[in-house]
């Protein structure tokens, strides 16, 4: 659990030392996600066995299964935000609802009309393996 | 009673404890709820946290910085979670990387629509220009959504309250609304989620498939990659 946490919270590091030493614009911890993804698909790759190592993953689907929890002290930020809501409360609910509302159906319509050749050449081959 | 009452609260409320308790509980009451509802979406743990926590602040005529003070243990873990997104996502490498270019286009068109009709929709029914780009980076993570909406003259703050709203939105009616077009794979569900709703709508699909876990963490890591590149650009140019 320790070594898990310690992967965790050192890949943030690494990520956040990365964005101030060359400026990007993204934050530490997604770059620290992408570092380990390489990590981990490299040590794969090395060993021929692509399961997480046994603290990780635990801790990690731990840490992903509670994820809601920590959006909270931030969400309850909306009440410091009430002000300029109740102002413009219509284009803002409007927007918010309607723009991810749109992005949700378009990403996933995209990603399903692009999928739909592999998918059947997927049933195709299980159909034959049969 | 209530003088002793009064002489309890004083202390308490100046400490990190009480606010992290209040935090868990909420949190913890909220999923209990959605288990009686029989796990709808609709009964989301996150909203039903938010709202007690919210009442309980307002009730009690506490800042949102002294609470803060307290439930920043809790925001600090958003850090150590978004890079354990990694794990799913390296498990199931072979499978993004046969889907790339999928992945790609869904991405770059849920990113634009996101992006675009947010800020049309706020400039149609007469917003300011300031909530409009405060609107424009709503749909990544937090922490980008904040840095994005500071460098284009947004309302960070405000920015991070759109995105949270955004978040619980889709985490409540994604599933169902995607199955009204007959989307039932994993894969669309989980990066539809990562790129409309980043972190809320991820954990919401990350709980119920390990596959859209993967994609949801690309969903959120790329749409983060792209937005924070791609809306300072378009920014540009609406002047």
């Amino acid at each position: 659990m320790t070594s898990a946490m310690l992967i965790l919270v050192g890949c943030q590091l690494l990520g956040e030392l990365l964005r101030a030493t060359f400026q990007l614009p993204i934050p530490g911890p997604v770059i620290g996600m992408f570092l380990l993804a390489l990590a981990l698909g490299l040590r794969a790759r090395r060993t021929g066995n692509d399961s997480t190592p046994a603290p990780l993953k635990p801790a990690a689907e731990g840490l992903i299964a509670n994820m809601g929890l920590l959006f909270v002290p931030a969400g309850v930020g909306i009440i410091a935000e009430a002000g300029v809501i109740r102002k413009e409360w219509l284009p803002i609910l409007v927007a918010v609802a309607g723009s991810t509302i749109l992005s949700l159906i378009v990403t996933a319509l995209v990603m399903h009309w692009t999928l739909r050749p592999t998918h059947t050449q997927d049933t195709d081959r299980q159909g034959r393996a049969s | 009673m209530n003088a002793a009452l009064h002489h309890l609260w004083t202390p308490l409320s100046a400490t990190p404890l009480l606010w992290l308790v209040v935090t868990l509980a909420a949190y913890v009451i909220g999923r209990q709820v959605q288990k009686a509802c029989g796990g709808s979406p609709f009964a989301s743990p996150v909203l039903i946290a938010i709202l007690i926590v919210g009442a309980t602040l307002l009730g009690t005529g506490t800042s949102y910085d002294t609470y803060f003070a307290g439930a920043q243990f809790i925001h600090f873990l958003l850090g150590p979670v978004t890079v354990a997104l990694a794990v799913p996502l390296a498990e199931n490498f072979a499978l993004v990387r046969r889907h790339l270019s999928s992945i790609g286009l869904a991405l770059l068109a849920g990113s634009l629509t996101s992006v675009i009709t947010g800020v049309g929709l706020v400039w149609l029914l007469g917003g300011s220009r300031s909530v409009a780009l405060s609107m424009a980076p709503k749909a990544v993570t937090t922490p980008i959504a904040m840095a994005v909406s500071d460098q284009i003259g947004g309302v960070p703050a405000l920015t991070a309250s759109l995105a949270i709203l955004g978040g619980i939105l889709a985490a409540i009616i994604g599933r169902h609304m995607l199955a009204r077009f007959q989307i039932d794979d994993w894969r669309a569900h989980g990066l539809a989620a990562g790129v409309a709703g980043s972190g809320i709508a991820a954990a919401q699909v990350a709980a119920l498939d390990e596959i859209g876990a993967a994609f949801a963490a690309l969903g959120i890591g790329l749409n983060g990659l792209l937005t924070a590149l791609l809306v300072p650009l378009l920014a540009t140019l609406w002047r």
